[in-house]
């Protein structure tokens, strides 16, 4: 059986899910019931100066008929006493002592991030994460992603929290920067010991076009949200990958954003990831979600021959390259699969109207025919296709050796001739 | 152990009614799935597979964990997914039956998982450590191989009794071959004792050939899955002329053997149950080319389930309501059969006499009870035939333990699956000093 026990900046946890900082990990009895069906550890709800919550406060993205394709909130850090949190944590502590609690927080000045912080230790957490992230009310008032943004801000908070804990250091980064590349740095200035990305996403989520309010409609106005959920997972990939790569930054990941299933978790393990986060799914569909985030890793664990998590910790990273280090010779392009192929043509329209006008109908057939010597190797005919398998990339013989473009730049190195270009 | 199968079998002309999903075809009705909360599908389930998760682990392609959730509450649950009524159960409570849009095809999608776990061999079950007590369970159908899983997951051996050559009990001998076929019911049989320490003997009939008090001496529980007994005879007169058969027995001989059907050009099925609409849609899916159902209710008062009885219309069949055999004739085989008509109290109607034409007639107006082969057992409780048990399968006699149709009156497979289990957990109890039952 393998083991998917992992840490994240030597916060130990049994598996790599946790629950991230927001409704699900709102409370103790909350909490508990996620340990209960089989959650990892939980990162607490925010804590700080408890706020008061407008209504609504989600919006849901319906994308060709998918319910919550993407979801936006506009709810801020916890409206709960301190009392009230820290008494929880102390009690669900007890109950699941192998189980991280990893307490976020977000303050403002140093002498309550101290106090906050030794209360949130007092009480039990394993580690605390520095919500530095959400884009919304907050950081108009100077926190939240306010500080994620300001690499100097954010160095400067970390290090007063590094100096004030005895627990594990978490910075929880926002994706709203042009590069996250420095933020993270700054975070590992600060001394943290690891950072958790991606919080949520400056976004509007959209508009009643009835009543000229966008969404979530708050009486008749609404304001910008933060979006998480399925729909973001790209972006978040990407920044996680982005700091893992980084040969400077070197600091355990806490992968979040867009997982709603064991795939999504291992793909964020594989681009550096030691454990992943979820809130906008167990929003969507409860906390049962896990048994399958669990022993679907298990499986693919176990195809792929892995016995522990570290194994398989950015063992995509290595394939992330820059684009100008991709192989320019190497050549593809598609076929169709004549058996398979049901004949609606989806490809045919995609080709001609959004590609290189190479996909052709043919007489006496619905099954759509490549000229080759103009197919680009796109692969939009195969991502429109509805026929799992019935498209395929090829790659192609041209007899050239890989030649990168920084290769052509540098070296002068000859890259095969353009397809496609009249 | 079991007896080979004939590769002669009748059955095997039958195709699947319902045909199994494909990866593609699955995940995208899994994707469907609402993952209800305190969900329907799982309350209407007797073995209450956790229907949304298994659902949900083929919507991410995590088909081992799906089976693995399936066989986790219920062992037969490859043969449950083929067999089980899910119009009436999982599939009837459907909240998309709300939604006016098509329920989630919750059988498919459990074939599929199941179907797939058995095609890769996983194993998901390991023997408990043995714990040096025996139980013996009587019968070899769907409760006590449900019970004896579960026996064995608990570290108890097992020595399961089967007065047939065939092990499975109806799944192998009854279940309408367009559901499932003997050949299916084995290899589930063969891959639950896969886990071990279960022997299986075969043609030994409790109570003549092994009695029941030597049982009570050589193990330390006893199950009592035998199911129910033969078909219940109509009293009219003509019932043993050939071409006369006990529809149960029929569809035995037919899924295990061969039926001479070429020269039957009429059929009719005396009942208004699911055996009968069974053995209905089976004679005309042998190529009976009419195939009458005589029943004594109306149509709305049949005990066969609507669905079932939908099928066999589209196949087919014809019904004669409100009528019942007052005698079967032919010149030493069944030609035809004499009727009569009933009113709402099932009297006859004078002068509504009227005469089908058939070479075949297929008795299903019920099965014998067998509990009383337990009635010289003090403190076993035999109530309307059927042996009375609380919820766990005890019997109230100390060690004896029961489930499935013998107990329930005639059910399910995913009733006996449940009962079987249940009756192991309980048993575990006994043995290993809690009672729960106390
Ligand atoms: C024609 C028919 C079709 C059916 N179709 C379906 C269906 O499609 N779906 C569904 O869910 N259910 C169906 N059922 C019901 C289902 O088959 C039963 O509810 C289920 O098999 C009961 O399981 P069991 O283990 O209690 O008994 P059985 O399956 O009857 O098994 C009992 C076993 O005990 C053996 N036995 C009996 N006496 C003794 C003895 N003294 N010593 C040793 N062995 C003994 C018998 O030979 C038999 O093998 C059908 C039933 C019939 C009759
Ligand atoms: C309603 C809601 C409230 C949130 N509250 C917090 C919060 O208090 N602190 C925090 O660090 N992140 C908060 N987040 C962000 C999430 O923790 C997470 O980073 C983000 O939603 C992306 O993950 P997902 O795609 O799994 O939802 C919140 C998100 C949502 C949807
Ligand atoms: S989810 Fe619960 S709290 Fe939110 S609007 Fe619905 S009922 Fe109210």
């Amino acid at each position: 059986m393998p083991d998917l026990s992992t840490s994240t900046g030597g916060i130990h946890s049994p598996n790599p899910f946790w629950l991230a900082s927001a409704p699900p990990a709102n409370s103790g009895l909350q909490i508990q019931r996620a340990f209960e069906a089989g959650w990892g550890g939980a990162v607490w709800k925010t804590l700080g100066v408890p706020i008061q919550n407008v209504s609504s406060r989600f919006g849901g993205h319906t994308i060709r008929g998918v319910q919550g394709a993407g979801f936006s909130n506009i709810e801020l850090i916890t409206d709960r006493t301190l009392e009230a949190n820290l008494r929880e944590i102390a009690e669900t502590k007890r109950l699941f002592p192998k189980n991280p609690i990893i307490v976020s927080l977000m303050e403002e000045t140093e002498a309550s991030w101290r106090d906050l912080i030794k209360q949130s230790i007092d009480a039990g957490a394993d580690g605390l994460e520095l919500n530095f992230g959400c884009p919304h009310g907050m950081c108009e008032r100077g926190m939240g992603s306010a500080v994620g943004q300001e690499p100097a801000i954010n160095e400067r908070i970390t290090s007063w929290a590094v100096k004030y804990s005895t627990v594990p250091v978490l910075v929880k980064l926002t994706p709203n920067v042009s590069d996250i590349v420095p933020h993270g740095l700054a975070a590992k200035r600060g001394g943290a010991k690891g950072v958790s990305l991606i919080n949520t996403i400056k976004s509007i989520i959209g508009v009643d076009i009835d009543t000229f309010v966008p969404q979530p409609v708050v009486r008749n106005q609404s304001t910008n949200g933060g979006y998480c959920g399925a729909a973001v997972k790209p972006i978040a990939l990407h920044m996680v990958a982005a700091l893992a790569r980084e040969k400077d930054f070197g600091l355990p990941i806490s992968g979040i954003g867009g997982i709603t299933n064991w795939r999504d978790a291992v793909e964020f393990i594989l681009l550096g990831s030691s454990t992943v986060q979820v809130c906008t799914e167990v929003m969507l569909r409860g906390y049962p979600i896990v048994q399958d985030m669990i022993d679907g890793l298990q499986q693919y664990m176990r195809t792929h021959h892995f016995s522990r998590i570290d194994q398989m910790i950015g063992k995509a990273i290595p394939a992330y390259s820059e684009w100008g280090d991709l192989d320019m010779n190497y050549e593809t392009v598609a076929k169709i699969n004549a058996d398979k192929c049901i004949g609606c043509q989806v490809c045919v329209a995609a080709c001609h109207d959004g590609a290189h006008q190479c996909i052709h109908p043919q007489e006496g057939t619905r099954v759509p025919r490549i000229d080759e010597s103009e197919c680009v190797g796109c692969n939009l005919c195969q991502i429109v296709c509805p026929v799992p398998d019935c498209i395929s990339m090829v790659s192609v013989d041209n007899g050239q050796k890989p030649a990168s473009w920084n290769d052509h730049v540098t070296h002068g190195t000859q890259l095969r001739p353009k397809k496609g270009v009249h | 152990m079991t007896a080979p199968l004939s590769t002669q079998r009748s059955e095997t002309v039958f195709q699947d009614f319902k045909l199994p999903l494909h990866r593609d075809a699955a995940v995208a009705e899994a994707n469907r799935c609402l993952f209800c909360s305190d969900a329907p599908c799982i309350q209407a389930c007797p073995t209450a597979i956790d229907i949304p998760q298994f659902i949900r682990k083929i919507a991410t392609d995590n088909v081992h964990g799906s089976a693995a959730t399936i066989f986790d509450s219920n062992i037969l649950g490859m043969s449950c997914s083929r067999v089980c009524p899910v119009e009436v159960l999982c599939v009837g409570s459907c909240v998309y039956n709300h939604l006016e849009q098509p329920p989630i095809a919750i059988g498919k999608l459990q074939r599929y998982a199941t179907d797939l776990a058995f095609e890769n061999g996983w194993k998901f079950f390991t023997a408990g450590p043995s714990t040096g007590k025996r139980v013996a369970l009587i019968g070899s159908g769907p409760a006590s191989l449900a019970a004896a899983h579960q026996l064995r997951r608990f570290g108890h051996a097992c020595t399961i009794f089967e007065k047939r050559s065939t092990v499975g009990g109806l799944n192998s001998t009854g279940v309408a071959p367009y559901k499932m076929k003997a050949d299916r019911s084995l290899d589930e049989v063969e891959w639950i004792l896969s886990i071990g320490g279960i022997e299986v003997k075969t043609d030994v009939s409790v109570g003549t050939d092994i009695s029941l008090t030597s049982l009570e001496k050589d193990f330390d529980a006893i199950f009592v899955g035998v199911g129910l007994g033969a078909d219940t005879a109509l009293g009219v007169p003509g019932e043993s002329l050939a071409g006369v058969h006990g529809a149960v027995s029929w569809i035995e001989s037919m899924k295990l053997g061969s039926v001479g059907m070429a020269a039957v050009q009429r059929a009719v099925v005396i009942g208004g149950g699911n055996t009968a609409i069974d053995a209905v849609r089976e004679t005309l899916g042998l190529g009976i080319p009419s195939v009458t159902m005589l029943y004594r209710g109306t149509h709305s008062g049949m005990s066969g389930y609507s669905h079932e009885w939908k099928a066999a219309m589209e196949q087919g069949a014809q019904a004669v309501w409100q009528s019942v055999a007052t005698a079967i004739e032919g010149n030493g085989r069944a030609q035809r059969v004499k009727c009569v008509q009933v009113d709402d109290h099932k009297a006859p109607i004078a002068a509504s006499d009227f005469t089908l034409q058939a070479d075949l007639v297929l008795i299903a107006i019920g099965q014998s009870k067998l509990a009383s082969m337990l009635s010289s057992l003090s403190g076993i409780c035999i109530d309307k035939g059927c042996i009375r048990v609380d919820t766990n399968g005890f019997t109230g006699r100390d060690k004896w333990f029961a489930g499935g149709d013998c107990a329930n009156g005639g059910k399910e497979v995913v009733n006996a699956a449940a009962e079987g289990k249940a009756a192991a957990m309980s048993i575990n109890h006994h043995l290993m000093g809690h009672h729960a039952h106390a």
